[in-house]
């Protein structure tokens, strides 16, 4: 005699005792909306990489307009010592000697301090003095850069004018505005220097300060050294933002390219050359505005390189500490 | 055994060595120091040319026109529109009255005609704010000496009508009330378009993206977008907000141009959305920082309880986040609020002395007003940039405070889980 088999009356093992209404939810994705939000996120993440596409298309399909241009050659643009749009002339030298300039005086400033205050900040100074310090650098980070172009026109121009005389130290000065730079970049270098600084292991210090070296022996014959790609990717960082800095020098360093070394002189950068002519009243197609297409893509390509190379420094880094 | 090669002489180097020590000790403070203080010079710089002493020549005196002891500026609208008739001549009265009728001139206005027309005012001299107050007597002197007509002023450029009122081409009339709303206007539009992208783009990168070539692309992407110099974002948002998409910016597509002949693509609009891709980078990367703070067993919680994975994250992950998201965010914003690059880039408008009206107004922004303001010969307009420049830091400073509110606020409750 057959009997018909008991049906479980608890589910053992597989789903094969699951309610059908269940196991159907379980099977089919349960909220539809979801795969709308992933698909949300992902584009909002890919959007960075359209931004950066955006930036790299409108400069170069401009700057070909500029370049086709038979008054322009790519050559006499690289290696030009003369920019005046009226008579032909499109040299970005003058443009990139002064960005340099102003570069090279900002990093003057910013690295020996930067590095001495991140030397201050982490191996020397007390909890209490971190903490009153520390916010008042980040102060100094969050002042947006047109003050401090209004800084290096109304006070640090006067005072170099004051100290070196009115004669040698023109009104507008690729000096004034480098110095402020190296200001205004300072909190940068500092922080990413302390950052690599303090990313150094306590007992190398240990170790260095248990075989007899002084503190400083320790911070400067140890501590700098095992954290020096990070002090340089600071470094590097700091020059690409100098590079990038714009109202400080459209501001201080004077209008009007002029290819020259002294510092003491106005000579225009190439972002104080894209922040005047934007403010004229050029018409769309003339050469002098499809010019500063040009000019920042040269901005562009300077600046990218420097990230690339800091990041890869950061990153090689982080792996040998680890 | 070893022999040193040099025999160690402690005790003649170790005085050596400490003095080094503390000389350099006191270098890297000094460094810090240095740093301090530029600050300071900077604030007190701003804060110096904010009010001061200055020496006015006028055609007309000023005491010469008030009615029953009281001065002209304070007299009402009416008032001022007789002292106006009784000093100019019958037909240049009539031609203003032509120009715009003296019944709907503002008191305002008309105390303008007064300046412009009877008292005539030319600065002979200005003096920052300490001179002001420490050397009165010589400043005095010097203008018996060098200016006997003229009347010395004491003049606060920073008042509460500065804040309040439109720009204007008088220094002393002109105000930043129409920057202010400009800068407000843009900002709120980044905010309303980096927001939602930055977050969403920093879930999905801690969320849900694997560890693919792609996703690497974007990672890495983002961090060089970060590092990219505001002026090219200026460039960028030039080239396809006002130019390629200028029908949409100047609101051409959705019939709301107020004046088609000058309507174009520098508005409001496409300043705000130019801003908005500048400060993406920093918001995906602080908020991807505050969601990576998240511990993981809130995460398994939710999807142990059978949650989806949208689920967990937004009724766990999110929460937990959200006041490091907003810190991040305020942050990022507040560094959009201070550019100007870009701004300058777009076309931001030189003079504008009427209120934004929408998203397809032209624009001006108080970081614009200050570098125009400071590129002018003129000390006044550096009194008026530094005014402006104490405004939009306290605008700032309240903009991070709130992020630190929040952050204390919240961050304790976070800590706690």
């Amino acid at each position: 005699m057959e009997q018909a088999p008991a049906r479980p009356l608890v589910a053992g093992g597989g789903s094969s005792g699951t309610p059908p209404r269940l196991a159907a939810a379980l099977g089919r994705s349960p909220r539809v909306g979801e795969g709308f939000i992933q698909a949300f996120l992902f584009v909002s993440a890919a959007l960075s990489i359209l931004i950066t596409l955006g930036i790299v298309v409108v400069l170069v399909s401009e700057s070909r307009l500029f370049f086709a241009d038979p008054e322009v050659s790519i050559v006499e643009f690289l290696t030009g010592t003369k920019w005046q749009p009226h008579i032909g002339q499109f040299g970005i030298l003058p443009l990139l000697t002064s960005t340099l300039m102003t570069s090279a005086i900002a990093m003057t400033v910013a690295l020996p301090l930067g590095i001495g205050v991140a030397i201050y900040l982490s191996e020397y100074a007390s909890r209490r003095a971190r903490g009153f310090l520390k916010p008042l650098l980040e102060v100094l980070a969050g002042i947006p850069t047109v003050v401090f172009g209004y800084f290096a026109l109304t006070f640090m121009t006067p005072l170099l004018r004051s100290v070196l005389g009115r004669d040698t130290v023109e009104i507008y000065n690729v000096a004034s505005a480098g110095i402020v730079i190296g200001i205004l970049i300072l909190p940068l270098v500092s922080s990413m220097s302390e950052d690599a600084l303090s990313a150094v292991p306590r007992s190398l210090r240990e170790a260095g300060l248990a075989m007899g070296s002084t503190k400083l022996e320790t911070a400067v014959q140890i501590v700098v050294p095992a954290a020096f790609s990070g002090i340089m990717a600071a470094f590097i960082v700091g020059i690409s933002r100098a590079i990038g800095e714009t109202m400080v020098v459209a501001l201080a360093a004077g209008a009007g390219p002029s290819f020259t070394l002294n510092p003491f002189r106005g000579a225009e950068t190439m972002t104080g050359h894209i922040v005047r002519i934007s403010t004229g009243d050029l018409s769309y197609d003339s050469i002098d505005y499809n010019s500063i297409f040009a000019i920042a893509l040269a901005l562009f390509f300077m600046t990218l390189t420097l990230n690339v190379i800091s990041q890869a420094i950061v990153r090689r880094y982080r792996e040998k500490v680890e | 055994m070893i022999e040193p090669r040099h025999p160690l002489r402690f005790e003649g180097h170790l005085g050596r060595r400490q003095r080094l020590g503390q000389a350099m000790t006191s270098i890297f403070f000094l460094s810090t120091l240095i740093g301090v203080l530029a600050l300071s010079a900077l604030l007190y710089n701003v804060l110096n040319q904010t009010a001061g002493l200055r020496a006015v020549e006028y055609k007309n005196d000023p005491t010469a026109l008030a009615v029953d002891g009281v001065a002209v500026e304070d007299l009402s609208r009416e008032q001022m529109v007789a002292v106006l008739q009784a000093n100019v001549t019958r037909g240049a009265f009539n031609k203003l009255e032509d120009e715009k009728p003296f019944r709907q001139r503002s008191r305002e206005e008309v105390y303008g005609l007064i300046v412009e027309r009877l008292l005539k005012p030319k600065v002979v001299e200005n003096w920052s704010l300490v001179d002001s107050l420490t050397k009165r007597s010589e400043i005095e002197a010097f203008v018996a000496a060098e200016a006997p007509g003229a009347r010395l002023e004491f003049v606060s450029w920073l008042t509460p009508e500065f804040v309040s009122r439109p720009q204007s081409s008088e220094p002393l009339r002109a105000g930043v009330r129409t920057a202010i709303l400009g800068s407000l206007l843009t900002i709120s539009i980044t905010i309303v378009v980096s927001f939602p992208i930055g977050v969403g783009a920093a879930i999905y990168l801690e969320e849900y993206a694997r560890d693919n070539a792609l996703n690497r692309l974007i990672r890495t992407n983002i961090n060089n977008l970060a590092g990219v110099p505001s002026i090219i974002y200026g460039i960028l948002g030039l080239a396809i907000f006002v130019r390629a998409m200028e029908p949409v910016m100047s609101g051409a597509v959705f019939g709301l141009v107020e004046d088609p002949t000058t309507a174009n693509g520098r508005t409001i609009l496409a300043a705000g959305l130019a801003l908005a891709l500048l400060v993406l980078p920093l918001v995906i990367i602080n908020a991807q920082e505050a969601l990576r703070a998240v511990p993981d067993s809130l995460r398994q919680a939710g999807l142990g309880l059978g949650g989806t994975k949208w689920q967990t994250i937004w009724s766990h992950v999110l929460p937990t986040a959200l006041p490091g998201v907003l810190t991040g965010t305020i942050l990022a914003v507040s560094r959009a609020f201070g550019e100007t690059a870009p701004l300058v880039v777009i076309g931001a408008s030189t003079y504008i002395s009427r209120d934004p009206s929408g998203l397809f107004s032209k624009f001006t922004a108080l970081p614009i007003q200050i570098y125009q303001w400071t590129s002018r010969p003129q000390s006044e307009f550096w009194n008026l940039a530094a005014a402006s420049i104490v405004v939009l830091l306290a605008l700032l400073l309240a903009l991070n405070a709130a992020a630190v509110l929040l952050r204390n606020r919240y961050g304790r409750q976070a800590e706690q889980l």
